[in-house]
């Protein structure tokens, strides 16, 4: 048995918007006569927009009519209708970034992009996605090594790292091809801390300059030298803590990183030498020189990656979807939710049943806004209740302790990462006798700060696609 | 080809080497005999590591690999003997205990009889098929299909007829899997059942009992949908490993393609609870169906 649904990543950063459509495909892996485990067993992008200037308002504010009409076009030329798609991502990033933004494009775009499409945005989930994008965690996966992926922006480098095809971790550092713009053959914007970058190197640039190719090379090499500190290839110098975007944290030194594949517009510039280095207005093409020079690089090993500019809409389109199924539980009626905050239980308090309920009743009241509970749903690991008496017990927990949310107009959600959730879901079924909505959805690792959307059931219903989500806006 | 000479200096040097061999051996144990006789034997405190303790998955023996880690990450996708090392041309002598363990435990599984308690525990009745020991029943596999004289009366008498589910569970070929996890499958299919609002008979236990009995169970007690909790066959890596087989409306001598079956339920395979609770939504939708085997598309 095999299906595939639809998928849409759209990615709309401070310079350039675009979008790809892609098919998922989702397969029983387990024979017939088990348990079915469906799982996505292909990826593919089957249309790529092409790549357009994102159309802003001012700086940090997202002209989202033009936005939608952008889209609409690509819809248009690819054939799709927003009912044939089944998950997808709208992703924003990098200066833009910010909540009133995403909400402004959620409502615009809500028609549009298909019924469970949702803007998400923050620094730490685009590394994750363009890495993903660039393919460095499946050629960790594969070479069994610890790769990390640099994608090299406009205005930031996202980076993530993975020792056998699982994350290690995030940074963000504010080196990016438009950190220093030329027009008219004069530097019309310098980012500050790239001209402080360039200052303790002895070079001064001023805005208005002449826009001289010599020095402006010489800064991006301090800028792609950087990158290699963040890696730990080159040992960091004192300036370097100071360029993390929002005074984010570098990655951990461990463990040591052997191989790159760098994404990102630059990325794209690095593969053809052009002659015009100022073409696009910025030092992005020097920027793509000096990495490709620079000696530190040559320690580890350059593995190509598989996008490079498109890399995080790639990643947004195929890698924010998961199935959760086949043994689950949830009002069909219900489905699809989105944007559900998520309330994670730590091991600790679910080993002991009082501490289990109490953090659920505490957890509950942070989600009260003027005495009224919102919608929410309730995480767990469920490793320590897996035999029919214990998860009984853990009914009944559930019971005391969301009691709030059982008496409130929301379905009880909950999301457990062991393979527990349909025997859990009867339990509760039969305790609450069927009067309350239960949605009960297992093989999800979901934190305290992530939002989740639970799509539509498909595969005959044995499976329901997920998207975990981690927001963190630059306020 | 090696000439009958050549053959016959490399005998002739063979034997001798052997001797050579023997002699010292004996020479050696003449000397550790005598040391003996005059030592009392040490008994030292202590005990055999436990051989059916060692987890499978995490026992990596290959000497002088070339890449462990990927070899040991490759051992974590299934609990098969690999990368156990060896010893000249020979298993290591830890892997043989283990596969020896492991295979007694499965003939365990096989020959001894579920535990009474345990059945009364789970508030089951015990019938029997026409077998009268494990060795008819191991021989005569047809006499494990038919229930005895006895069995029919009294299911007859204690249980209700014509329900819409009828579950029972049979020893089969695993007692250890009946005993391992029935206690979790029975009362997560009643409850998944409950929560649908579908009535489930009085359940009940077979002993040596095969799959084919539930033809005869459905027959006698009219149920609409037949579930037989069985041990299965054990294997060399789990002895507790039991199945679901479920036929809507079974007949004697029916096709056996008309079965619905869920294998490998145990704790290292699909968790029993879930397993319950899975086998409870298969039932239903061959109830909304009227089909099951391969007259049904789960």
């Amino acid at each position: 048995m095999q299906e595939t649904i639809l998928s849409v990543g759209i990615d709309i950063g401070t310079s350039t918007t675009q979008l790809i459509f892609s098919r998922l495909t989702i397969e029983n892996l387990a024979s017939n006569y088990t348990v079915p485990r469906i799982s996505i067993v292909n990826k593919e992008v089957f249309y790529r927009s092409g790549i357009s200037f994102t159309p802003l308002k001012s700086q940090t504010e997202i002209d989202t009519a033009k936005v939608k009409e952008i889209i609409r076009k690509e819809y248009e030329k690819a054939g799709m209708k927003p009912e044939n798609l089944q998950t997808g991502a709208v992703i924003i990033t990098g200066e833009t970034a910010r909540k009133q933004n995403a909400n402004r494009v959620l409502e615009t775009l809500s028609d549009m992009a298909g019924d469970f499409v949702v803007a998400t945005a923050g620094p730490d989930l685009e590394s994750v996605l363009s890495a993903k994008g660039a393919g460095s965690d499946r050629i960790s996966e594969e070479k069994r090594e610890v790769v990390a992926n640099i994608d090299i922006g406009g205005g930031t480098s996202n980076i993530a790292f993975f020792h056998k095809g699982i994350l290690k971790g995030t940074c963000c550092l504010d080196i990016g091809g438009r950190l220093i713009k030329v027009e008219n053959g004069k530097i019309s914007y310098i980012f500050p801390s790239i001209q402080k970058l360039a200052e303790i190197h002895g070079i001064q640039i001023q805005v208005g300059d002449n826009a001289c190719e010599k020095t402006l090379y010489r800064v991006c090499e301090y800028m792609a030298q950087q990158l290699a500190m963040a890696l730990y290839i080159e040992e960091p110098d004192g300036f370097h803590a100071g360029l993390y975007t929002n005074d984010g944290k570098p990655l951990a030194r461990q463990p040591v990183i052997q191989a790159v594949t760098f994404s990102g517009g630059v990325a794209d510039c690095m593969l053809h030498e052009e002659e015009e280095v100022f073409r696009y207005g910025d030092v992005g093409i020097l920027l793509a020189r000096a990495v490709k020079n620079c000696s530190a690089f040559e320690k580890i090993k350059i593995y190509p990656a598989a996008e490079t500019i498109r890399a995080t809409v790639v990643g947004a389109g195929t890698h924010t979807t998961d199935v959760s199924g086949s043994t689950i539980s949830y009002a069909r009626e219900k489905l699809p939710i989105k944007n559900i905050p998520v309330l994670k239980i730590s091991q600790e308090d679910e080993q002991t049943p009082s501490l289990f309920k109490e953090a659920v009743k505490k957890g509950l009241s942070l989600y009260e806004a003027e005495g009224e509970l919102e919608q929410l749903a309730i995480a767990f690991s469920g490793k320590y209740h897996t035999s029919f008496g214990q998860i009984q017990e853990l009914a009944e927990l559930l019971m005391e302790g969301a009691e709030q949310v059982i008496k409130g107009p929301y379905p009880l959600i909950l999301i457990i990462e062991n393979d527990i959730a349909k025997v859990l879901g009867n339990a509760l079924n039969v305790l609450m006798e069927r009067k309350k909505d239960v949605i009960c959805i297992d093989g999800i690792h979901a934190q305290s700060g992530d939002y989740i959307d639970i799509g539509e059931p498909v595969a005959d219903g044995h499976v329901v696609p997920v998207v975990t989500k981690t927001l963190i806006f630059n306020s | 080809m090696v000439n009958e000479n050549d053959l016959r200096t490399i005998i002739a040097q063979v034997l001798q080497e052997m001797n050579l061999d023997s002699e010292k051996e004996e020479k050696e144990t003449t000397v550790t005999g005598c040391a003996a006789c005059h030592k009392e034997p040490e008994i030292e405190e202590g005990c055999i590591p436990d051989v059916t303790e060692v987890d499978i998955r995490k026992q990596y023996l290959v000497e002088n690999p070339v890449n462990k880690e990927a070899y040991y990450d490759l051992k974590q996708y299934a609990p098969c003997r690999l990368g156990i090392g060896k010893a000249g041309a020979r298993y290591k002598t830890d892997p043989v205990l283990q596969f020896r363990a492991a295979h007694s435990a499965a003939q365990d599984a096989v020959f001894s009889d579920v535990d009474q308690g345990f059945i009364d525990s789970m508030g089951l009745f015990s019938v029997k098929t026409q077998c009268e020991n494990k060795d008819v029943y191991l021989t005569r596999p047809d006499l494990g299909r038919k229930l005895d004289d006895e069995a029919v009366k009294t299911i007859k008498e204690k249980c209700r007829m014509h329900p819409t589910v009828q579950v029972f569970v049979s020893d089969g070929l695993s007692s250890a899997a009946v005993a391992a996890n029935v206690g979790d499958v029975l009362p997560a299919i009643e409850q998944g059942l409950k929560s649908y609002g579908i009535d489930t008979g009085v359940p009940f236990f077979v002993k040596y009992g095969r799959v084919g009995a539930m033809d005869q169970v459905s027959e006698i007690t009219g149920a609409d949908v037949t579930c037989v909790l069985i041990g299965e066959r054990p294997g060399l890596i789990t002895a507790e490993s039991m199945s679901a087989y479920i036929a809507y409306k079974a007949t004697v001598g029916m096709p056996e393609a008309r079965r619905t079956v869920v294998s490998n339920i145990h704790k290292a395979g699909t968790i029993p609870a879930e397993a319950g609770a899975h086998i409870a939504d298969i039932i239903k939708k061959i109830l909304d169906n009227k089909a099951s085997g391969t007259d049904l598309k789960l």
